[in-house]
């Protein structure tokens, strides 16, 4: 899987399911750097064959729709879509 | 070539056709020119990608049959209008939004997931009349006749323009 890894301040893992096309992803993407956090992201649309199929179980364990932006707090608080306020809440 | 090369001109271009359509036929675009043209951009690398323009906001099979709902605009959108004024995307949003008076918020997904997919939506096979069992109700717009089978009838008849409270329940 490409994992990009954008450095910030560390609140645990923080990692953004995203497709490169989507509005709310980049909105969701654009968030976090306001935030500072670091956070890990891979664009799902990008990969290919077992590797995306892999990704979407991923995903669906936290969000079964399947849908995008999908963003996973320390292993344990899915956040779907740009819900920006509970996104700042999780990471403050 | 490469799908992140689309140029700007061509998104200018595309952008404006895809206005004029969805004002012609009584939709409208975001207004947030940026975010919007970065939705046709995706849409045409979409069209790059694949041959037709699934949505950007959610991940193409990669076949066409299996794509068709989500081709743009999608089956989703009218009802996402409806209830949340904006597409999924919030490409196509409300009157309302689009005048400036509210903000598009998201959208929850109504697409079925990847398990709930490919199940042929049963096509009701019309019973001769009295009997007529149908999926949805059938709007008449009273001034040009143009029928539609939706939950409500659209905001503007997309043939003469008039507004909502013109239609009829049809069928």
């Amino acid at each position: 899987m490409v994992v990009e890894h954008v450095n910030g301040k560390k609140k645990g893992t923080v990692m953004l399911y995203a497709l490169s096309t989507c509005g709310w992803c980049a909105r969701t993407k654009e968030l976090l750097r306001t935030l500072g956090v670091d956070f890990d992201y891979t664009y799902v649309d990008l990969l290919e064959g077992k590797e995306q199929d892999d990704v979407m179980n991923e995903v669906e364990r936290w969000n079964p729709k399947g849908s995008f932006p999908t963003l996973v707090i320390k292993d344990k608080t899915g956040i779907i879509g740009f819900r920006e306020d509970e996104i700042r809440e999780a990471l403050k | 070539m490469n799908p992140a090369d689309i140029e700007e001109k061509e998104i200018d271009r595309i952008y404006v056709i895809i206005k004029k359509e969805a004002e012609g036929g009584g939709y409208f675009l975001n207004p947030d020119v940026d975010f919007t043209k970065n939705l046709v951009r995706g849409l045409l690398k979409n069209e790059q990608r694949y041959g037709y323009r699934a949505c950007p906001c959610r991940l193409a099979a990669g076949n066409k049959d299996e794509d068709l709902d989500i081709i743009c605009p999608c089956n989703y959108r009218d009802p996402d209008l409806d209830d949340f004024g904006a597409c999924y995307c919030a490409l196509y949003v409300s009157g309302a939004i689009a005048g400036g008076k509210t903000q598009e918020a998201p959208v929850p997904e109504r697409r079925p997931p990847r398990s709930g997919r490919g199940k042929k939506k049963v096509v009701q096979t019309i019973p001769v009349a009295p009997a007529l069992s149908l999926s949805l109700p059938v709007w008449r717009c009273t001034v040009c006749g143009y029928l539609c089978a939706r939950e409500q009838p659209p905001g503007i008849c997309p043939i003469c323009k008039v507004t909502k409270e013109r239609f009829e329940r049809f069928l």
